[in-house]
């Protein structure tokens, strides 16, 4: 079989713990979409429920509020990331649920 | 794309390699490249491990298989891009697009066996509703699908419910379908390295 765990787990270290533009804060906070203020947290948010629906608009209200690019690119990637990590770990932990009783 | 670093970014040699695609594909480079050679030690270097490892890694699923797969979280997604690039590819993978259509349109009553189709019902569930329980999990185990293949299959869920997340708000361009193709006859050769 396939093993993702420790790429997975060296990617989440790079993008929350290594060098970046936006704050460790700033990552952290779009990995969980959690605590970030607007408008940040309607990007972050679209991102991680809807990512059909972000606009050109949403990126330009980023940028207006003082966002680098290179910010706004890794927050994107951190709420990107985060979501699938936690939709991973819910389909592992069913999968393991599941096994365990057998 | 929404971000000008990711069109225009890029060090000289990456800018280099991007003509030399380019003259060697005869079309555009694809927007996805451009997102994994942007900065890549901050996401493209990390990442194409994981999908690599995932859609050509050891496993039961076939690469074709694994395609569909992906190009069914992309649609579930309503990621129109990156649903026609492993579309594309999944039709390269089986020689056969029709199959890759009935999938897309609706596995349920595609003409797929029944470990494949139970594995399907379940990416499209967690990709959805982003939960899964054990009871969902039962159902794949049931249908005949292994643990290591639930794994696998959750491995690929994984790279496409994060590439297509960046491909929506980052805006990738839609190119042709000739680019698709000339992308598909890469990722089948060379992999996602």
């Amino acid at each position: 079989m396939s093993n993702i765990t420790r790429a997975r787990e060296a990617l989440i270290a790079r993008i929350l713990e290594g060098d970046g533009k936006a704050s460790r804060a700033q990552r952290l906070a779009a990995f969980d979409c959690t605590g970030s203020s607007e408008p940040v947290n309607t990007l972050t948010e679209k991102v991680v429920k809807q990512a059909w629906r972000v606009t050109d608009q949403d990126i330009a209200v980023a940028k207006a509020s003082g966002l680098s690019e290179d910010q706004i690119f890794e927050i994107v990637v951190c709420a990107a990331i985060g979501q699938a990590v936690r939709q991973h770990d819910t389909a592992l932990a069913a999968l393991e649920a599941a096994t365990k009783e057998e | 794309m929404r971000l000008a670093i990711l069109d225009r970014g890029h060090s000289l040699g990456t800018r280099a390699l991007f003509v030399l695609i380019r003259v060697a594909s005869r079309q555009p480079v694809l927007d996805i490249i451009k997102l994994v050679k942007y900065r890549a030690e901050f996401y493209g270097t990390p990442m194409q491990r994981i999908t690599q490892e995932a859609m050509r890694g050891p496993s039961a699923w076939s690469v074709a298989d694994r395609e569909l797969m992906a190009a069914l979280v992309a649609k579930t997604n309503r990621c129109e891009w990156c649903t026609k690039a492993h579309t594309a590819v999944a039709e390269g993978a089986y020689r056969d697009g029709a199959i890759v259509s009935a999938v897309l349109s609706d596995f349920e009553s595609a003409t797929i066996e029944k470990p494949l189709r139970a594995i399907l019902r379940m990416l499209c569930k967690l990709t959805r509703e982003h939960a899964l329980n054990a009871d969902d999990m039962r159902e794949v185990l049931a249908a005949g699908v292994s643990r290591d293949q639930i794994e696998d299959a959750l491995a690929v869920c994984f790279s496409f419910n994060t590439i297509g997340r960046l491909a929506d708000a980052f805006g990738f361009s839609l190119p042709g379908p000739k680019a698709f193709e000339a992308g598909a006859k890469y990722l089948l050769a060379r992999g996602y390295r």
